[in-house]
């Protein structure tokens, strides 16, 4: 793994050579709010930002995506479904958080899960949008990545990530992916980006900075929620345990958590028709919606508003855990902050922990 | 992106070749869908209780169990019942209407587990689909089996399924097989009441055999009784899900029971493996 | 504000020692500071966890709805207005309802707290009647509480409760120091064109989460029509058609009921200003009817209900 330590101009230069020939997006506040927006310059991004108010999934699973066209003509009815081109230009966002790229790297093994039937759509835009992260050495208060196996300075998903030092920043080549895009920058952009080796000062800075983050983390024990009996409960102790009625109290069933949250990847699919033209689109869709499991014929296997609470985190820290053996959760704090309710994921994980734990005594009959 | 091997979203184009009403009120309608292409027809490979994702362009999709068995030849047959957007337009489609089929999706009956064994199958009302094309495939393998038990239950005779398939089981004379009708009904000659009371009744062995059930939530629950009286074990038994599915490759996320997603994982599931999950179903 | 809360504890403490309501709806301190959590209290000593702060941000009269047994809910003005519609509509019973009126001064916009923080994350908040002090990592921050409050706050007609069994505190200033007058009024002085800018510039960043709808007490139909699937009234996708069908429905649906409590606009994940259509159509209600909502559990509101010399054609 190669590193550089560059100087704000320097980074600057490297945006820039990473950007040609790429469409870049970094992080920067628009209206009061933290979003993402495209960029030729680094000088438009706001690295200062804790994190994006919604999370960037949004680039490889848009809101709403059409999936294919047909003819609206019933004269057409038998002409084949024509698939919707892939991205027309490489993509490239730089200032990632290391939760969001671990998210999306979860979500390669949810959309590939089977090779025989990769998800094209998905695979397109990871593919070809190159991932620069950010670490945190300043991790904001409602983050809790260490709580649930990631890293403020964590490098899952990322092709590079750059350390702010100060003074410089040091850039660490993550990937092949990111080792071919260091190659390819055209000569001149790369010596302006070329930068000098680290010196063991920086790299001793880089660990303080890493120890930084992680002490912050641990000021708060609710950032650690003790999550160790999870993975041996049964699915039904969890399932069946007390909890999830006091959570549905109070929670509205909105999507807002669903579609902040960086892992939730769950869509609908329809076909829509105007005059000349029928695309088949798919949408975000949410385990909070009665109508998300709702059969044709009426029934409907999560009816109330408690079994829908329960099936998010449910899916977060049982479900997936049993099937990718890993949390479901990257920690990034967003539906902690925009739950209009302030349901809180991490009292709810060790509130699961605490069931897990006391029905691990007793055997299911 | 463009072709059906690197794209599982899109669909083959076939065409309805035959339709008709499947039960007297109506509700039910069989299709033999044949592909536009005949290489779209040999890359369709399933097994039976796998299902497919039917389409038409500007209504949508829907999950429907394929009826027919692959040793049928190359169309699908297919028994839709109108509940939907979907399926209301389905039906009013005739002859030589064009029709989308993405697939196979899911998990059959284990086939490879069954060989050599005694097989019960039990079937409640529109829930026979996949246990016909099950059927089709023991009867054109029917050495490869031991005693095969088929009983199947509707309301009325006239909302039985299949009816040219079932004589036909009948003269066969290979099949134990029990239909039956809730109640006495005019010209009906055949057995009355409900399926568990039936399934008592033909007293199945489990001595080295497998069951296949499939049918309305109710029929399950008075059904698996009886078979724990018979000394059928979970692991014997296999049930299909129905869910509401889009995708059918286990991402979109509406059809899960427990961890399990009923279009990828299923939609067949042993009893053993259900008595561990919520009844999400 | 504290007088509030003590006085919110100890009454709730007694209705559930007593046995006279099953439950309490309030608040309880949140984990984040700019937010406090929906609370179920159900026995004496959770009735020990209630809070009364500038973020108790919903509104508990939602939670209400299709509740057995008795309940006492904490409510100030909107809220106490919010009861009154649910009791005009038969949806609550007034002998199973206790009312612990809060007389009210305004609840905190996150939003605008965050705005002076320049993109920080606040870790802590202290409050007193003046001031809002917010710190985190490195800084610390006095804030004007006056100039925190919610747009809907700062423009309140009734900031005290209009009906309540119990009163948690002197009744104070009936009214914000704004004028909702002026603000809902402004679509008036647009052109068409500019009324549509308006709406897109309002509403394009809604991503359908429908927490707005999920907020709001008035919001309680079994199948909202954009849950309705066959036939389905309204697409799914991000076209700003949908958006806006979705918007301008849920508003005209809301006319005549709407208190503007603002738990639609603090529920927002993006922030938006959802109230510009709700409160435009309760200036609407008050200039066409002369009637505010939720003033008098007695009457009900002025679109569901109708009179034989009712101007429109079809009543002759």
């Amino acid at each position: 793994m190669s590193q550089r330590i560059l100087d704000h101009a320097g980074l600057s230069a490297l945006f820039k050579a990473l950007a040609q020939g790429r469409k870049a997006f970094v992080p920067a506040t628009v209206q009061g709010k933290a979003t993402w927006i495209p960029a030729t310059d680094l000088a438009q991004a706001d690295l200062s930002l804790a994190n994006t108010a919604f999370s960037p999934k949004n680039f490889f699973f848009p809101q709403s995506e059409c999936l294919m066209r047909f003819g609206a003509d019933p004269a057409q009815a038998h002409e084949p479904m024509q698939p919707a081109p892939g991205l027309d230009q490489d993509l490239m966002l730089f200032g990632l958080r290391p939760c969001d790229a671990k998210a999306l790297a979860l979500l390669d093994r949810i959309f590939g899960q089977d090779p025989a039937m990769l998800d094209p759509y998905w695979a397109d835009k990871r593919e070809r949008t190159l991932l620069v992260g950010q670490s945190c050495p300043a991790p904001c208060p409602v983050c809790f990545c260490t709580g649930v196996g990631g890293h403020p300075f964590g490098t899952e998903g990322l092709d590079l990530l750059f350390t702010d030092l100060g003074e410089s920043f040091l850039v660490e080549v993550i990937s092949e992916r990111g080792e071919r895009a260091m190659k390819d920058l055209p000569m001149d952009a790369a010596k302006a980006a070329a930068g000098d080796e680290p010196g063991k000062k920086d790299l001793a800075r880089r660990e303080e900075l890493k120890n930084q983050a992680e002490a912050a983390l641990a000021l708060d024990p609710a950032n650690a929620p003790d999550l160790s009996a999870l993975d041996k409960a049964e699915v039904l102790d969890l399932y069946e345990s007390p909890l999830w009625e006091r959570l549905a109290e109070t929670c509205l069933n909105c999507g807002a958590c669903t579609f902040c949250c960086p892992t939730c990847h769950c869509f609908d699919i329809q076909d829509e028709t105007k005059v000349d033209e029928g695309r088949r689109v798919r949408n975000w869709d949410s385990c909070m919606s009665a109508l998300f499991t709702k059969h044709g014929t009426g029934h409907n296997p999560r009816g109330r508003k408690l079994d829908r609470v329960r099936q998010r985190f449910m899916h977060k820290f049982k479900y997936i855990p049993i099937k990718n053996q890993e949390i479901g959760c990257v920690g990034c704090g967003r539906c902690v902050r925009l739950c209009p309710v302030n349901i809180d994921v991490r009292q709810v994980a060790a509130q699961m922990n605490g069931q897990a734990a006391s029905a691990s005594g007793g055997q299911r009959p | 992106m463009t072709d059906h091997q690197s794209n599982p979203y899109l669909p083959y184009p076939a065409r309805i070749s035959r339709t008709w009403a499947e039960t007297e009120d109506k509700s039910l309608r069989s299709y033999w869908l044949s592909f536009d292409r005949p290489e779209d027809a040999a890359a369709f490979a399933f097994t039976p209780g796998q299902f497919a994702e039917l389409s038409l362009a500007g209504y949508g999709e829907i999950p429907i169990g394929i009826a027919s068995s692959p040793g049928e030849g190359p169309d699908l047959l297919f028994t839709v019942n109108k509940v939907g957007v979907v399926t209301t337009r389905l039906h009013e489609l005739g002859v030589g209407d064009a029709v989308f089929v993405r697939g196979p999706l899911g998990h059959g009956y284990p086939l490879a587990a069954m060989r050599g064994k005694n097989i019960l199958v039990v079937a409640g009302g529109f829930a026979v689909t996949t246990l016909r094309a099950t059927m089709h495939h023991l009867l054109a393998h029917r050495a490869d089996y031991g005693k095969i038990t088929f009983v199947y239950g509707a309301r009325t005779p006239g909302m039985l399924m299949y009816r040219e398939d079932l004589a036909a089981w009948e003269k066969r004379g290979d099949v134990d097989m029990f239909v039956t009708v809730d109640r006495e009904a005019p010209g009906w000659s055949g057995m009355t009441g409900f399926v568990p009371a039936v399934v008592e009744r033909a007293a199945p062995s489990p001595e080295n055999a497998l069951a296949l059930v499939c049918g309305p939530p109710v029929m399950i629950k008075f059904t698996q009784p009886v078979l724990d009286r018979l000394g059928w074990g979970a692991d014997q038994i296999y049930l299909s899900l129905e869910n509401r599915m889009k995708c059918g490759m286990g991402v979109c996320g509406r059809c899960n029971v427990g961890p399990w997603y009923v279009c990828k994982d299923g939609p067949v599931f042993t009893k053993a493996q259900l008595d561990r999950l919520p009844k999400e179903y | 504000m504290n007088e509030r809360q003590i006085f919110i504890r100890e009454k709730a403490a007694r209705l559930l020692s007593e046995g006279r309501v099953d439950r309490v709806l309030g608040y309880r301190k949140g984990s984040v500071p700019l937010r406090d959590a929906p609370f179920v209290a159900r026995t004496p000593e959770e009735a020990g966890e209630l809070v009364w702060s500038s973020f108790c941000l919903g509104n508990v009269a939602k939670a209400l709805i299709g509740l057995p047994g008795k309940s006492a809910v904490v409510a100030q003005g909107c809220v106490s207005r919010n009861l009154a519609v649910l009791l005009a509509e038969n949806r609550v019973l007034r002998e199973n309802l206790v009312i612990i009126g809060v007389p009210c001064l305004g609840m905190a916009d996150p939003a605008k707290v965050l705005a002076e923080l320049g993109g920080r994350e606040p870790a802590s908040l202290v409050e007193t009647a003046e001031t809002l002090t917010v710190s985190g990592p490195g800084f610390t921050k006095d804030l004007k509480r006056q100039f925190m409050l919610r747009d809907n706050c700062h423009t309140c007609r009734h900031r005290n409760p209009v009906i309540h069994d119990f009163l948690a505190a002197e009744t104070g200033p009936e009214t914000g120091l704004g004028d909702i007058e002026k603000t809902s009024g402004l679509w008036e002085k647009f052109t068409p064109a500019e009324r549509f800018e308006q709406l897109q510039a309002t509403y394009k960043d809604c991503v359908r989460c429908y927490a707005c709808r999920d907020a709001c007490p008035l919001c309680s139909c079994p199948t909202c029509f954009v849950d309705q699937s066959d036939p389905q009234w309204v697409g799914k996708t991000q076209d700003f058609s949908e958006i806006a069908a979705y918007h301008l429905l849920r508003a005209f649906h809301c006319a005549g009921r709407c208190t503007d409590c603002g738990a639609c606009e603090s529920a927002c994940p993006q922030t938006l200003k959802v109230r510009r259509l709700t409160s435009k159509l309760e200036r609407d209600v008050r200039a066409l009817f002369g009637r505010e909502a939720g003033m008098d559990p007695s009457v009900p509101p002025p679109l569901a209900t109708w009179k034989t010399d009712d101007p429109e054609g079809f009543m002759k």
